[in-house]
């Protein structure tokens, strides 16, 4: 690591989070001067204009890569326009004990007086809540699903190579064009389309300003530099800040400060989930940097120091700032940018290159928190970059996660993507499959299915809340086999997924109606020729997720009742009833049979395995192809992030042996201390459920760190995977660390401040998590030898 | 008749039993008694009672459930006198937390080939197989032929694990069914092979001369055992044995592990064997010194 990277790593490591109402105020003033005077996409291109103008530029000492979404490293903005904190929101983002941000001197004085005044009963989440039918907030309300969009922009976007390709000024010569070929005759929309094109083009011209901004502050800076070094470097951060993202990039690092500015771009536009994604960097980045070695400007070493730059400025970006259950169930500063490596090219073949090696020794030197980094492994790439990626994971940071790329392209092909485009997509967020730079795949919110089953024995009545929430199926009593009471999961599940479709349908339409992102549109392929903004059908594909979580949970509950009360027949329903009301009180002897003595989904073992591709079955029959309000279709994903803890504290006793409260299992991994037959069993297990169906899965596995030792448990580990991979699984990632490590962080957390783990789709510092998630990644079944 | 045999675990994602991923069948029974045997439940042929006190949450069932009245509550924890245990099996089917297990059962042919069958592909993806360990395999030569016959035909990689004491005859017919036999030296000097093993190794030595005579392929191993085998004397005359052998195969050393202890008290066995310490790494590259020394091609698992 070069004595820059390491000063600038240490500031970015320290810096603690904080939110500025810096953006909260430019936006607010422009809306309330302007309200009513342009369409919703001006009103937007115009708002980001104004922030573009007026925030305040950051170019920190030592930085070769510039620019920052506040006014400094890690100073969040927050976003009132789509859900506006209160004061006391403010105070528990600030008290609270995980995850809070220190409050800049303003901020409470600047929300009270105007912020709060102005978008009070117009913020996009109080238009959402304003129209939403009884029967959804008395299920959102007790856990039966999530709701994405309450706080966040819908996203999960990742570019593909279109910018280092087209500047800004490229980009509206192609908007002038559709302008051009708008039929005003025949197009009932065509006005629509040129508001839509005209403000994606005052966007780009909005990122050019940014650009100049820096630009000048960068000449400013170098005027007064005393160090020539320095000031040499400040006159090239000021021609490079001048040429992109106007033009196309033309060497390495004009093509990085492009990224960066168009990244900065859609941040600050909206707070789509998932940040903003390079996609393949490794791919993009190649033609530069092969050139550039060729004409002998740049040396590997520049390379890495100038990845370095950038690989800080996206830790500087903590995710922002949540509430409620949204913080519930992402209560994380990542804001889970998830960078590619690897894969396929469009064309078919071995996506691997120098960078994607020399990315590896970028990760590993810096492992900060973000961005989080994946590599894609198809039958195409070589064992040695798989070891090398193994040989990162081994570290213990919990990235890179592995992806097969092979399957994450029989997926888009299967949803409908081209080929060619399907290889030039990977995954995001956490493991979501995409069509990068091509598609909006929005993650809808996440489905407690574990909870539909509680719904099936309490004849759709909420135990928690005592509130009917779904259908009444019957008593459960009197169910005359496992069949009928399948049925009536089934029937609970296509309710509870009408109702949360029935609004998703409503909130999509209400951001393509307020709340367009006209900057993100125009970076996307086909939104200017379709002449339509990304959040109302622009881009070439438009795919909602939905996503289903504790798979192995409503398993092995199902697998309980089968085996116990229907076959055996050891206990009777009205037993197993009572017992799951009093939450196995009194009962232990009889909840530890149920949890040793049911067939559990992960072993390899077909009794419960087969219920598990029953249930997968169902969910993909209830959910695929239903059509969205944007051309496009609903898919499942099998996801859940960190609200498997969040679902788990809403959910009663489960017939697994599981008491309420406890955490569900997560993604699509077995429950918690289920899997008794090895990784390469869970392996099978999973191997069972047709992943190509889904839009992705999540595997979590966890190594004691002597299992992998040496250069024999390095191969071994790439063999695990590719093994599973054969098995056609999406995903699989690691944590290869000790529990005696865990408990002395949980004793000493200030030794084991920079103790990375992997939560979810995301590594994140496990002294940063709540006790809850602490306990549950302790819980996750260590695979050891002997 | 079908061949039935007795055994104790099989055990996937084996890391460290030959080569590449592999399943690990633990045959039960085995006539030699090393004080720091990993696998103490493996020694006796018949099915034993395992009593884990951590997991047990005192509900007593096991009480009533001994048909001989072997289970006693001492301090309220239930404690299994062995003189009267009839390792029924009862207590363990009755306890709901998994504190009781009989370990070790009988399987057919098919039942064990069908485990083995289910990680394939790992198999093929890794270069891995199934391994046959225990206790002794040889110690039930009938079944482990049948289940070498089976893998063999099917393209199973199989590896035998051994310490090589059997019949002669018997020994060459079954073990040069595998297509690596893991041949676990312990001492060259037959007196102290005799007392730290219960047996003289005439029969061993003789076996793995034959065996390499006829071509199959050997790893030997040299469990490292702290003041027991370690010292330079009989890890050099292993060494010196090794050179003699028809085709010189390679050496892996296996330090000792300290998890023996906790093993042979979980199943209520007096442990005879070194203290509980990890084995230094520098008495390792010591002994890898000297038989690297002597020209042989030395295995560590233990390092990069």
């Amino acid at each position: 690591m070069s004595e820059r990277i390491d000063k600038l790593r240490e500031k970015s490591f320290k810096a603690v989070p904080s939110i500025s109402a810096e953006r909260a105020r430019i936006i607010t003033r422009f809306y309330r001067e302007n309200e009513g005077k342009y369409s919703p996409c001006m009103m937007r291109a115009l708002s980001f204009m104004a922030l573009c103008r007026d925030k305040t530029i950051w170019i920190g000492k030592e930085e070769l890569i510039v620019g920052e979404r506040g006014p400094a490293p890690k100073v969040v903005p927050t976003f009132p326009e789509l859900t506006c904190h209160t004061l006391e929101d403010l105070h528990t983002l600030e008290k609270r004990e995980k995850v809070n941000y220190r409050l800049e001197r303003d901020v409470l004085e600047v929300y009270e007086q105007e912020i709060i005044p102005y978008w009070s009963g117009r913020t996009m989440r109080e238009k959402i809540f304003s129209h939403v039918p009884g029967e959804w907030k008395s299920a959102y309300e007790a856990g039966m699903f999530t709701e994405f969009m309450e706080q966040r922009a819908p996203g999960h976007t990742t570019l593909d190579d279109l910018i280092y390709r087209k500047g800004m000024l490229d980009l509206k010569a192609d908007i002038d064009q559709a302008l051009f070929g708008l039929d005003f005759l025949n197009d009932c929309q065509a006005t629509e389309k040129l508001e839509s094109l005209r403000a994606m083009s005052t966007a780009c011209d909005a990122a050019i300003v940014f650009a100049e901004r820096h630009a000048d502050l960068a000449a400013e800076l170098a005027v007064q530099e005393q160090d020539p070094v320095r000031k040499q470097e400040l006159e090239e951060i000021s021609r490079i800040c001048r040429r992109v993202p106007a033009h196309a990039p033309r060497n390495f690092r004009e093509a990085l400060q492009m990224y960066w500015f168009v990244h900065l771009g859609t941040i600050t536009e909206l707070n789509g989930w998932d940040s903003m994604n390079p996609g393949h960097l490794d791919q993009h980045l190649y033609p530069f940097y092969k050139a550039d070695l060729e004409k002998g400007i740049l040396d590997r070493e520049q390379a890495k120091e100038l990845l370095g730059c950038l690989w800080i400025k996206f830790n500087n970006h903590p995710a922002p700032p949540k509430v409620g259950v949204t913080a519930a169930e992402s209560g994380t500063y990542n804001d889970f940018t998830n960078i590619n490596l690897g894969g396929l090219k469009s064309d078919g073949s071995d996506g691997v290159n120098d960078l994607s090696y020399l990315l590896l020794e970028v990760i590993d030197e810096i492992h900060l928190l973000q961005p989080g980094c994946n590599v894609q492994i198809s039958r195409k790439t070589p064992d040695h970059f798989l070891r090398e990626a193994c040989r990162v994971i081994r570290k213990g940071y919990g990235y890179p996660s592995v992806f097969n790329a092979d399957v994450v392209v029989a997926e888009q092909v299967r949803a409908g993507k081209s080929v060619e485009d399907a290889r030039s997509g990977g995954t995001s967020g956490c493991i979501e499959t995409g069509c990068f730079g091509k598609e909006a795949y929005i993650l809808t919110g996440y489905l407690n299915v574990p909870k539909i089953l509680e719904l099936v024995l309490n004849r759709g009545t909420d135990p928690l809340s005592g509130k009917q929430l779904g259908p009444d199926t019957g008593d459960p009593e009197g169910f005359s086999g496992f069949d009928e009471l399948y049925s009536a999961f089934e029937a609970q599940l296509n309710y509870i997924v009408d109702l949360k479709v029935r609004v998703n349908q409503y909130i999509e339409q209400m951001f393509a109606r307020y709340m367009p992102a006209p900057f993100l549109s125009a970076v996307i392929r086909d939104c200017i020729e379709n002449g339509r903004d990304y959040y109302n059908g622009g881009p070439r594909y438009n795919t909602n997720y939905i996503q289903c979580c504790g798979i192995g949970t409503v398993t092995d509950s199902l697998a309980s009742l089968k085996k116990h009360v229907f076959e055996s027949g050891s206990v009777s329903m009205g037993e197993m009833l009572e017992a799951l009301a009093a939450d196995f009180k009194e009962r232990e002897p009889f909840r530890l049979e149920l949890v040793n003595r049911t067939p559990k989904f992960g072993n390899d073992e077909d009794y419960a395995d087969s219920i598990m591709e029953k249930v997968y079955d169902s969910l993909f029959r209830t959910i695929d192809g239903r059509p969205n309000t944007k051309g496009g279709q609903y898919h499942l994903n099998m996801l859940s992030t960190t609200c498997h803890v969040y679902f788990g504290t809403k959910l009663g006793a489960t017939p697994d042996g599981r008491t309420a409260g406890f955490p569900e299992s997560d993604g699509t991994s077995p429950s918690h201390g289920a899997d008794r037959n090895g990784p390469t069993a869970v392996c099978m297990s999973l191997g069972k459920m047709d992943q190509v169906k889904s839009g992705g899965t999540l595997l979590n596995q966890r190594f004691l760190p002597d299992v992998l030792k040496g250069a024999a448990g390095l191969v071994k580990l790439s063999q695990l995977i590719r093994g599973y991979f054969r098995m056609e699984g999406h995903h699989i990632q690691f944590n290869v660390v000790g529990t005696a490590t865990l408990q002395a962080a949980q004793e000493n957390p200030e030794d084991y401040r920079d103790l990375l783990v992997r939560v979810a789709g995301y590594s994140d510092y496990f002294c940063d998590l709540t006790p809850d998630l602490q306990a549950e990644i302790m819980m996750r079944t260590a695979q050891e030898e002997f | 008749m079908e061949t039935k045999g007795i055994v104790f675990d099989i055990k996937r994602f084996a890391l460290n039993d030959g080569p590449g991923l592999r399943t690990t069948v633990f045959f039960k029974g085995c006539p030699l008694s090393c004080s720091w045997c990993h696998n103490p439940e493996s020694r006796v042929f018949e099915p034993v009672l395992l009593f884990r006190p951590a997991r047990c949450i005192r509900c007593l069932r096991c009480v009533e459930a001994c048909p001989a009245n072997a289970v006693a509550v001492e301090a309220g924890l239930p404690v299994t006198d062995p003189g009267l245990c009839t390792v029924s099996g009862k207590c363990a089917e009755v306890c709901p937390s998994e504190a009781r297990e009989i370990v070790g059962r009988e399987y057919s042919v098919l039942e064990i080939i069908e485990e083995i069958r289910k990680d394939r592909v790992f198999y093929e993806e890794s270069g891995g197989g199934v391994t046959f360990s225990g206790g002794e395999p040889l110690a039930q030569p009938e079944f482990l032929a049948a289940l070498l016959r089976v893998c063999r035909a099917e393209g199973i990689h199989c590896t035998l694990d051994t310490s090589g004491f059997a019949e002669n005859k018997v020994f060459l017919k079954t073990a040069s069914l595998a297509d690596l036999v893991l041949f676990d030296l312990k001492a060259m000097d037959p007196e102290t092979h005799l007392r730290l093993t219960g047996v003289y190794n005439k029969e061993i030595l003789e076996n793995v001369v034959s065996l390499s005579a006829g071509g199959t392929e050997i790893l030997i191993r040299i469990p490292l055992i702290p003041g027991l085998n370690d010292d330079e004397r009989n890890i050099t005359k292993t060494g010196e044995f090794v050179l003699g052998l028809p085709k010189i195969p390679g050496v892996e050393l296996l330090p000792y592990h300290p998890v023996a202890k906790e093993k042979h008290e979980r199943f209520s066995f007096t442990y005879l064997g070194p203290a509980a310490e990890v084995y230094p790494v520098e008495r390792v590259d010591e002994a890898e010194r000297i038989l690297s020394g002597m020209g042989l091609s030395v295995i560590r698992r233990d390092r990069d």
